[in-house]
């Protein structure tokens, strides 16, 4: 069982994930933002690694991986940063990041450490299904790693189902066709999306992200979900009022 | 028949290519995968195709003796015209040729990057030509270095959206792109270059594929033989250049040069001569050979020309290169700008700072006596006269 199924057998709804880049808003801020997390009572935590050209994440996103990354961040640091607090953090940490620094860091030298580090679970928004059945899982297999796949509105039925047989984590709902970053309220139309995942009754438990920026969205993406992650908004408080703002932003949500 | 340059199943040429894109993406590049090649080897598709390449591009395009260049540099030197082409380059043949197959689709807005701006006119031209909407995604700073053909697309109609990110180039205007198709789904994305998630490439180089076509037929009739010794031609993205190469890439008597930017000098820090300084990599959605440092992440490259001022290389470019089917030379900004003005004083045509690469590495060459050489003339000089001209005294 790995650590994500573990925090799911403690509780199955309501559950609170926030993402963050390491080395933001400072380069070794990392830490710090994970045991204030953990202080505030975040089931897990989404740890984004900055990369040059995020295909998948907007504006503020991108923003705070260009910080960092001038911040002087980079994969050697950030499993340096991960390995000193392995021993006290108790909250589950997911790793995302891009294929490509999978790739040039060297595949296998990659897994090793994020298991050093304790994590069990990835995110690689770029990796495509078929890559994963032809390459990864095997790779993933090996070190005893979990792949999070996401679907969107447009993920056909088959391949939900196909992700469901592939999951050990949860199925990462992204909440609309579009990029990371607040869209407002969520719509009827989002809503008709999330009942109609709901109804499939799949074995895997969901988290809807993108899009999830405070309590009335949050609230409403668990009504359909197990749990829901905010990237964007938190990284703007992170912004405005630094680590020392993780506490109010957390309590304004939940 | 089947060349072992073209993509596999899965959209492979050798170890590059595939489609490394977010699950966001993924019906719309699977709607194209499942019905591009049905739909471009239709016939209803082939006429409608041949047809505008003849009466709106233009074409066949010329394919010219330099007499004067062949005289210079001891050899045949025939140049392929795409810069007499409808809008003045390459460009057009792919965007005529997906604008019908976005038409078959029931597409009604199109989205395109452009680095040069040859591409974003080419696109913003044939939704003209169709009464269809168009975005183009263009790098901040090429907006101001390639300001009239900015002022061309919006003449035709386009909306430009700057990209404001990393180098505020064509790899930024192509993440734009990327993530505004993610985002409206229902909109084709007409993509400029050998680049990108397949199927893209593969559909390129087949629309392409018309130059190097028409290089055989108009060989035979000036030479009596169907096959040069050499084709010379650019490589960003490298859509001239897959061409160029397309028929000829399992006739292995035909040397084929790929020329990249090296914009200060390979080494300087300051350069786009992927090949030379990329490693396997991902971008855009593709596996190729991409300029990135020790974490993957990409370097901004850097060239005079905003048509290769690009990290990467298409993936069939990546394995033309490790297979050593094509042979890799670069330029630099300098050398470029000297090969744009020789062809401009020998032969009377200004070629686009792109193109000036190609031709920069003659003097590079040791040809043998009657070596028959075609060097793609991907594009002419107009959208480049300021930076031609700010050089002039050199």
């Amino acid at each position: 069982m790995n650590s994500i199924q573990k925090i799911f057998e403690q509780k199955d709804e309501n559950l609170l994930s926030i993402y963050f880049t390491c080395g933001y808003p400072e380069l070794n801020d990392t830490n710090k933002v994970i045991k204030t997390l953990e202080a505030n009572n975040v089931d897990f935590i989404e740890v984004g690694l900055p990369y040059s050209d995020p295909l998948a994440d907007g504006p503020t996103i991108q923003d705070s991986s260009q910080q960092a990354l001038k911040n002087g961040i980079n994969l050697d640091i950030v499993f340096e940063q991960l390995m000193e607090i392995k021993e006290t953090n108790k909250t589950p940490l997911v790793l995302m990041g891009y294929l490509n620094q999978m790739l040039k860091y060297g595949e296998d030298k990659f897994c090793k450490k994020v298991v050093e580090c304790g994590i069990d679970t990835l995110i690689i928004p770029d990796l495509p299904m078929v890559e994963f059945e032809n390459h990864y899982q095997q790779l993933f297999d090996k070190y005893g790693l979990t792949n999070v796949f996401l679907i969107t509105p447009h993920t056909s039925e088959e391949r939900i189902h196909k992700i469901d047989n592939y999951t050990n984590a949860f199925i990462y709902v992204v909440a609309s066709a579009s990029i990371t970053g607040a869209k407002g309220e969520i719509s009827n139309q989002q809503i008709a999306y999330f009942e109609r995942i709901k109804a499939m009754k799949l074995k895997s438990k969901l988290i809807i992200g993108f899009g999830i920026s405070d309590s009335k969205t949050f609230t409403t993406a668990c009504s359909y979900a197990n749990g829901a992650i905010i990237g964007s908004a938190f990284i703007k408080s992170l912004k405005s009022t630094g680590v020392s703002g993780i506490g109010n932003f957390i309590s304004g949500i939940r | 028949m089947k060349s072992k340059f073209h993509p596999d199943k899965n959209g492979y040429f050798g170890q590059f290519g595939g489609a490394f894109i977010p699950e966001l993406l993924h019906p719309n590049v699977k709607e194209l995968e499942d019905n591009y090649i049905q739909i471009i080897e239709s016939k209803e598709f082939q006429d409608e195709y041949k047809s505008l390449l003849k009466d709106f591009v233009g074409r066949p395009t010329p394919l010219y003796l330099a007499k004067t260049l062949s005289e210079k540099y001891g050899a045949h030197i025939y140049l392929k015209r795409e810069d007499l082409c409808h809008t003045g380059a390459h460009k057009v043949n792919n965007t005529v040729g997906q604008i019908l197959i976005a038409k078959k689709l029931g597409k009604t807005k199109i989205i395109a990057e452009t680095g040069a701006g040859q591409h974003g006119v080419a696109t913003a031209t044939v939704c003209a030509l169709m009464g269809l909407d168009c975005t183009v995604f263009m790098g901040e700073k090429d907006i101001v270095r390639q300001a009239p053909n900015v002022a061309r697309m919006k003449m035709l109609g386009a909306k430009i959206v700057p990209a404001t990110s990393g180098s505020k180039t064509l790899k930024d205007a192509t993440n734009e792109a990327i993530r505004y198709w993610i985002q409206n789904p229902e909109t084709f994305y007409l993509i400029g270059s050998v680049v990108g998630p397949h199927p893209h490439p593969d559909m390129v180089a087949r629309l392409q594929a018309i130059i190097s076509e028409e290089m055989k037929w108009q060989l035979k009739e000036k030479t009596g033989k169907e096959d040069p010794d050499t084709i010379i031609a650019c490589v960003g993205g490298g859509s001239n250049a897959a061409g160029a190469f397309y028929h000829y890439f399992d006739d292995e008597d035909v040397e084929l040069i790929a020329v990249e930017a090296a914009g200060l000098g390979v080494n300087s820090g300051e350069s786009a001569a992927t090949s030379q300084l990329g490693e396997v990599g991902i971008i855009h959605g593709s596996k190729t050979i991409l300029m990135q440092d020790d974490y993957g992440q990409i370097v901004e490259p850097y060239s005079i020309s905003a048509g290769l001022d690009y990290p990467g290389v298409g993936p069939l470019h990546a394995y033309l290169y490790e297979s050593g089917r094509a042979k890799f030379m670069n330029a630099t900004d300098k050398e470029a700008l000297a090969a744009g003005f020789e062809l401009t004083k020998l032969e009377g045509i200004i070629p686009a700072l792109e193109t000036a690469h190609a031709l920069a590495v003659l003097p590079k060459i040791d040809f043998k006596k009657d070596q028959v050489v075609v060097i793609n003339l991907s594009g002419r000089g107009d959208k480049d006269l300021e930076t031609f001209i700010q050089h002039l005294e050199d």
